[in-house]
This record gives structure tokens, C-alpha cells and sequence, in this order.
């Protein structure tokens, strides 16, 4: 008798703790009943901190295990780093909100922690079947999210459009998957990445209609125009610190999947994917910049400014160097920061009759709440791409990785658009500083949220004194995809 | 007439068709949506086993498992979903989903 195949567990150590504490939590939440949920929410925030110190003491080459289904590299491990970290603020930045709003149940810390293992699992998937399972733990997680506030209309709604359209998506993936399978004959990204790189192997046309399917999958994941429908409704939609979380984790969770599937299993084939992506990075740039300009309110702003984002970032996946790479991870270590902070102060826009998220409600913001004030303005011309903020150097990279691979014209669109976006971000500026103050705003913010923000616009700030921890973990992560 | 692996692909192709057009051309019913999210699944396991038979490879029927799983938990939260817009609005009719635009 052969002894029992015990797959080693090291690599996916992250994994299982979040597995089983969201379970041990389930068990809390349920025997304490709703008074936990504070104690739930910390103990989430807890679990994803020592999920991520745990990612990384990981070991820094790749490990396959479970059947070559799961890897761990320099690149999973900086994604990982990320999405657990922004899972673990998006918490945070909810606990204060859902007891205000009195929706504070201990699910939701439970589905958000959820949500962060099925990220970490997409970013580790190294098969056709982990990339599914783990996709559909993260889309299940964020549809319920979506609809968590289960009696207002909008917030519904937005869970039934997210829930059908994401539904689509998950079909057309895999369909793709199972042509790719079909004309391949394996689904492990390791096997393909040999059968492609064969000598004189040509894609034979079920395959390049498999490949086409995927990528329109993952592009409705990201966002990127035109798979892009769902995101205004779903973010105006969703509860504020619901928009906050999708708008930074699942972004970049996807967006790594992406990079892993196009420069791994499909890299010999890179002259087939450009074509589409660089496709995508236009569309979702310009998309991003015009159809922004009109609108009036902030979450249905920020929707069209994240499909903006996403398009700079594909700018250094469709460049597909190591160089590129690393300014897309670059690029999505700066959108975190700036991001969170600017979603914080959306959340404060309170006024004693509830929520307000009319970007004209900003009405001379600098005069009644001078510190906020600031941080936005900080993050929306960080978003614009003004120097010296960090978001300027995160669209610099991209751009030079896209100059150097020879994409001169995708560069120069992009700075073009990025030029357009700029008038919205601007505009928000000029309402807060130059324009007579409306109504004040409640109480400022609590203590944590108030140290995020302040940490945030810092990191936004400062980012140009100290660049090299970012730049350098960035290109050891590239420089592990990439070979 | 010999039933070959061109078969059973066409046959999954005009289901995942049916799926899709399922979702866009429909303009009553949200639950005729979920069936559409179905078919397209179960057209794609269809796919899988057809393939998996061909090349006498067993990974493909392991993957129609886990995607059968997973699309019943999806049915169980797309209905859940359902039941809670159907609780606020008072109707499930695609044409009502509209309280935002633009």
C-alpha cells in the first residue's frame, strides 16, 4: 500500500489561518449573537495581520504545492501583502460606519475576511481550477457585500447587478477555460507555459477563442472598458465603505491574476494578448477621464476614476517586461494608499439627516473642516498625477515601461487622458477651496480612521523622499513573474 | 450516425448562446436570468466532460464538479439577493431595476 499523499501545507500557512478563523469567527459571532460584531470585526482585522507577517516570512523562490495547483512566489507574496492589508483597513474603516447606520452585524467583517482568502487564493492559483474556485470565493463574498444593507433599494440593486453581470463574467471565464483545456489537454499554467513554448506550436482556433473568452472574463473582473457596465451602479449602489473595499482590494487581487495568466502560462503568445489589452488600456483610460467629468456624485466619480486607474495600470501589463511589471505593482501600491485616504473622507461626508455624497456638498470644506480639506485635496491631485505626489510616479513608471517595449503611442494617449482626468480631480479642489460653504459636516472622524488618513496623505506626500522600499520590493516581485 | 466530440461541442455552444442572449435580450424576469446563468454553466460542464472523455484525461470531469459546487452556492446567493430586492421594490422585473443610471 503507498502511504497516504500528504500535499506540504507551508506555502498556504496565509491561507488556512483566514480559512479557519473566518470559520472560529462564524462560530463567535454566532453564539454572541450581533453585540459581538466589534469583537468580531477586530479579531478579522487581527486574523489578516498575521496572515500577512505570516506571507511574508514565507520563502522568497517558488514553491508549487497541492499538485502544482498553488504557487507561491516573490510576486504572490507582494500582491498578498496588499490585498490582506486593504482587506484589513476596509474593515476598519466600517466598524464606525455600520454602528452608525445600525447595520452593525458580525457578518460582515466575516464575508470581508472571506472575500481576502479567495484574493489571496487567485493570486496564488498556478491551475485553471484554483484560478475558478478561488475567483468565485472572492465574487460570491463581494456580491453579498454588495447587498449587505438588505433594506435599502439601491443597495440591492446594486447586489443584483453586480450578482448578474459577475455571473456573466464567471460563465465567459469558463467557457475559455474549458476550450483552453479542450485543445490543450491540461489546465495546469506550468504545462501550458511548456506547450506553448514549443518549438513551432501554433494556436489552432478553439484555443484563440478559449484565450479571447478568458480575457473578456478577467477584463469584466478588473473593470476595463468595455466590460465596465456594472461598476458606476454597483459602487454608487453599495454601502460607502463597501465602495471603499472594492474599489482597492479586488482591483488589485484581479489585476494580478491578469499579469499571472498573460506573462505566465500565455507569455510565448505575448503578440496575441498586447493587441486586446492594449485595446483594453485605451478604451478604459479615455473612458475613464471623459465620462467622469459629468457626474455629481463622489462614489459614481470615484467608479469612473478606478476604471481610469485600471486602465494606466494594463499600460504596464500590455508593455509585458519585467519592467512593466514592476510599474504596475508600483502603480497599485501607490493606488492603495491614495485610495483608502480618499475614501475616508468620503465617509466622513456626514451630516445629521445621514450619509451625503454630492460632490457640491464639498462647499467650502476648507473653511468649516480645514484638516480634511487637505487630505483630499492631497489624494485628488495625487490621483491627477500632479508631481510631486506619488501618483505621479506611479503613471511615470508605466509610462517608461510602455516607451521602452516600443508602445510610444499607447504612452502618449495615456498622458493625454491623464490630462483630461485631471480636470475632474481639479474641480473637487476648487469646490472645496473656492466656493461659499454649505451645511457642516457632523463630528470629525474616529481616532484609527483618523490616523489612516493622516498616514495615508503622508505616504502620498513624502513618497518622493523615499522611494526605494517600494521601487525595490516592486522589482523583486517582477523580477519573480517575469523570468 | 456515429455521435463524436463536434457534436457535443456544438450542442455546448448553442446552450452558452442561448445563455447569453438569455441575459441580454430578456426584459421581464430577473429569475429567467438566473436560469440563463445556468445554462451557461451547465453548457460549459457539458464542455468539460465531452473533453475530458476525448482525451481520456480526468481533470476535466474533477473541474465540472467544482463548478457544479460552486454554481449551486451561486444560485443560493443570487436568489437570496433576489428575495431581499423583491422585499424593498415589490417586484422583480428587469424593466424596474433602474433606480440608478447613467
Amino acid at each position: 500500500m503507498t502511504p497516504a499523499l500528504i500535499p506540504s501545507l507551508g506555502p498556504a500557512v496565509p491561507e488556512i489561518l483566514l480559512a479557519v478563523a473566518a470559520m472560529a469567527l462564524l462560530m463567535v459571532g454566532v453564539f454572541r449573537g450581533n453585540g459581538a460584531s466589534n469583537l468580531v470585526g477586530w479579531l478579522s482585522v487581527a486574523a489578516l495581520g498575521v496572515a500577512a507577517v505570516l506571507t511574508l516570512g514565507l520563502p522568497g523562490e517558488r514553491v508549487l504545492t497541492f499538485s502544482n495547483m498553488f504557487v507561491v512566489d516573490g510576486f504572490a507574496r507582494f500582491v498578498k501583502v496588499m490585498v490582506l492589508m486593504s482587506s484589513a483597513l476596509a474593515i476598519i474603516m466600517s466598524m464606525n460606519w455600520l454602528d452608525r447606520e445600525n447595520i452593525n452585524r458580525f457578518e460582515y467583517p466575516l464575508l470581508v475576511l472571506l472575500a481576502a482568502l479567495g484574493m489571496a487564493m487567485m493570486v496564488s492559483a498556478n491551475d485553471l481550477i484554483s484560478l475558478y474556485v478561488g475567483l468565485e470565493l472572492q465574487s460570491l463574498s463581494l456580491y453579498v457585500l454588495a447587498a449587505i444593507r438588505r433594506d435599502s433599494a439601491v443597495s440591492t440593486e446594486a447586489g443584483i447587478k453586480y450578482f448578474v453581470l459577475g455571473a456573466l463574467a464567471s460563465g465567459m471565464l469558463l467557457y475559455g477555460s474549458s476550450l483552453i483545456y479542450g485543445f490543450t489537454g491540461t489546465t495546469n499554467f506550468d504545462a501550458l507555459a511548456t506547450l506553448f513554448g514549443r518549438e513551432g506550436y501554433s494556436a489552432s482556433i478553439g484555443l484563440i477563442f478559449g484565450i479571447v473568452f478568458l480575457a473578456a472574463g478577467l477584463a469584466f473582473k478588473v473593470s476595463a472598458v468595455p466590460f465596465h457596465m456594472w461598476t458606476p451602479d454597483v459602487y454608487e449602489g453599495a454601502p460607502t465603505p463597501v465602495t471603499a473595499f472594492f474599489a482597492v482590494a479586488p482591483k488589485i487581487a484581479a489585476l494580478a491574476l491578469f499579469s499571472r495568466i498573460v506573462l505566465g502560462p500565455f507569455a510565448e503568445m505575448i503578440d496575441q494578448w498586447r493587441q486586446i489589452i492594449v485595446f483594453l488600456a485605451i478604451a478604459s483610460m479615455v473612458l475613464g477621464a471623459v465620462a467622469a467629468i459629468v457626474q455629481t456624485n463622489i462614489k459614481r466619480l470615484m467608479a469612473y476614476s478606478s476604471i481610469g486607474h485600471v486602465g494606466y495600470a494594463l499600460v504596464g501589463l500590455a508593455a509585458g517586461t519585467e519592467e512593466g511589471v514592476r510599474g504596475l505593482l508600483i502603480y497599485l501600491a501607490i493606488y492603495l494608499a491614495m485610495n483608502v485616504g480618499a475614501f475616508i473622507c468620503i465617509l466622513a461626508m456626514r451630516r445629521k439627516d445621514g450619509m451625503t455624497e454630492e460632490i457640491r456638498d464639498l462647499a467650502g470644506l476648507a473653511q468649516t473642516r480645514p484638516g480634511m480639506a487637505a487630505a483630499l485635496a492631497i489624494f485628488m491631485f495625487s490621483l491627477a498625477g500632479i508631481p510631486p505626489l506619488a501618483g505621479f510616479f506611479g503613471k511615470f513608471y508605466v509610462f517608461v515601461a510602455a516607451v521602452n517595449a516600443g508602445l510610444v503611442g499607447l504612452a502618449v494617449i495615456g498622458v493625454i487622458a491623464s490630462v483630461i482626468g485631471a480636470y475632474y480631480y481639479l474641480r473637487i479642489v476648487k469646490i472645496m477651496y473656492f466656493d461659499e460653504p454649505a451645511a457642516e459636516f457632523e463630528a470629525p472622524m474616529s481616532r484609527e480612521l483618523g490616523i489612516v488618513v493622516t498616514a495615508a496623505a503622508v505616504f502620498t506626500v513624502l513618497f518622493v523622499l523615499y522611494p526605494s522600499p517600494i521601487l525595490d520590493s516592486a522589482a523583486v516581485a517582477a523580477a519573480a513573474l517575469v523570468p | 450516425m456515429e455521435i463524436g466530440l463536434a457534436h457535443y461541442l456544438t450542442v455546448a455552444a448553442i446552450l452558452f448562446t442561448l445563455g447569453v442572449f438569455g441575459i441580454f435580450l430578456n426584459r421581464k424576469n430577473v429569475i429567467v436570468i438566473l436560469m440563463s446563468v445556468e445554462l451557461m454553466l451547465l453548457a460549459v460542464n457539458i464542455n468539460l466532460v465531452a473533453f475530458s472523455s476525448y482525451l481520456g484525461d480526468l481533470v476535466g470531469q474533477v473541474f465540472a464538479m467544482f463548478i457544479l459546487t460552486v454554481a449551486a452556492g451561486e444560485a443560493a446567493i443570487g436568489l437570496a439577493i433576489l428575495v431581499v430586492f423583491f422585499r424593498n421594490r415589490g417586484t422583480i422585473h428587469v424593466e424596474d431595476i433602474n433606480a440608478m443610471k447613467g
